[in-house]
């Protein structure tokens, strides 16, 4: 049950601070492309990655930091991170005649959020000692 | 209360509620699946795909259902966007590939990409139908 808790404060927070976010960045730069999710998904995957240096060994989470991973990486970053904008935008921009903004949403997504992960796991065994 | 503060309320309930579901779909996932693949987040984002798609329709300019900003706003950027994940997905993908695992890193990417866009599309096309139908 406390996990449950720790999940949906870390959720709550998460989805507000991604729509504070994602509506600033729309409104400063406009709506031609989701620049807004994206600026939110590859700084939370590259949080991420950095977390899981922090927290994570092969065999799990490292022992006696189980609620903060589950507050901060499944709560918070889960919920901050989304794919269902993500889907819901580049459909839309394929249905405007944007198909090459909308591959263009896909590949940069996919690929700046991966090279994100990677990055910040590899900053994070910097960081951390491995 | 001002549009404001009703509309992140809404967005945190809805966030809370989206992820506490997909902490729960990950875990039976794992149950059911076992843990080799992460079929429990992949899940979560196409249903999550799905149901904007659905309910962005339902509720849209032509949409038969009327529903206030926050509620719109609880149900989509709030427990759409807090049930599924891009980086969860994107910590997974490079588990796989840091355990030396490439081809399912490759098929998780690829699979995920298509099934995601095909779940929104789904759920917008089926929308669109309900709201031709007539009555109410």
């Amino acid at each position: 049950m406390m996990d449950l808790l720790l999940i949906a404060l870390g959720g709550a927070l998460g989805a507000c601070a991604r729509f504070w976010l994602s509506g600033v960045i729309a409104r400063s730069v406009g709506e031609t492309f989701p620049w807004g999710t994206l600026v939110v998904n590859v700084t939370g995957a590259a949080v991420i990655g950095l977390l899981a240096a922090a927290f994570l060994v092969p065999e799990g989470i490292v022992e006696g930091w189980r609620e903060t991973w589950l507050l901060l990486v499944v709560g918070t970053l889960g919920s901050y991170t989304t794919v269902s904008s993500f889907s819901l935008q580049t459909l839309a921009l394929a249905r405007a005649g944007q198909g090459g903004r909308a591959a263009w949403n896909v590949m940069a997504s996919l690929g700046l959020c991966l090279a994100a992960a990677l990055g910040g796991h590899h900053a994070g065994l910097n960081l951390f000692g491995g | 209360m001002a549009p404001g503060p009703r509309l992140y309320l809404a967005i945190a309930l809805g966030g809370a509620l989206g992820s506490v579901a997909r902490y729960l779909c990950a875990l039976a996932g794992i149950a059911l699946l076992g843990p080799a693949f992460p079929f429990g987040t992949l899940g979560v984002n196409v249903a999550g795909s799905f149901l904007i798609g659905l309910y962005a329709a339902l509720t849209g300019p032509d949409g038969r259902l009327f529903v206030t900003p926050a509620l719109r706003q609880g149900v989509m950027a709030g427990f759409c966007g807090g049930f599924t994940t891009f980086s969860v997905f994107s910590l997974e993908s490079i588990r796989l590939l840091d355990a030396g695992q490439w081809a399912l890193a490759l098929g998780y990417v690829g699979i995920s990409a298509a099934t995601w866009l095909a779940g929104a599309w789904l759920g917008d096309r089926l929308g669109q139908r309900m709201n031709r139908l007539r009555g109410s």
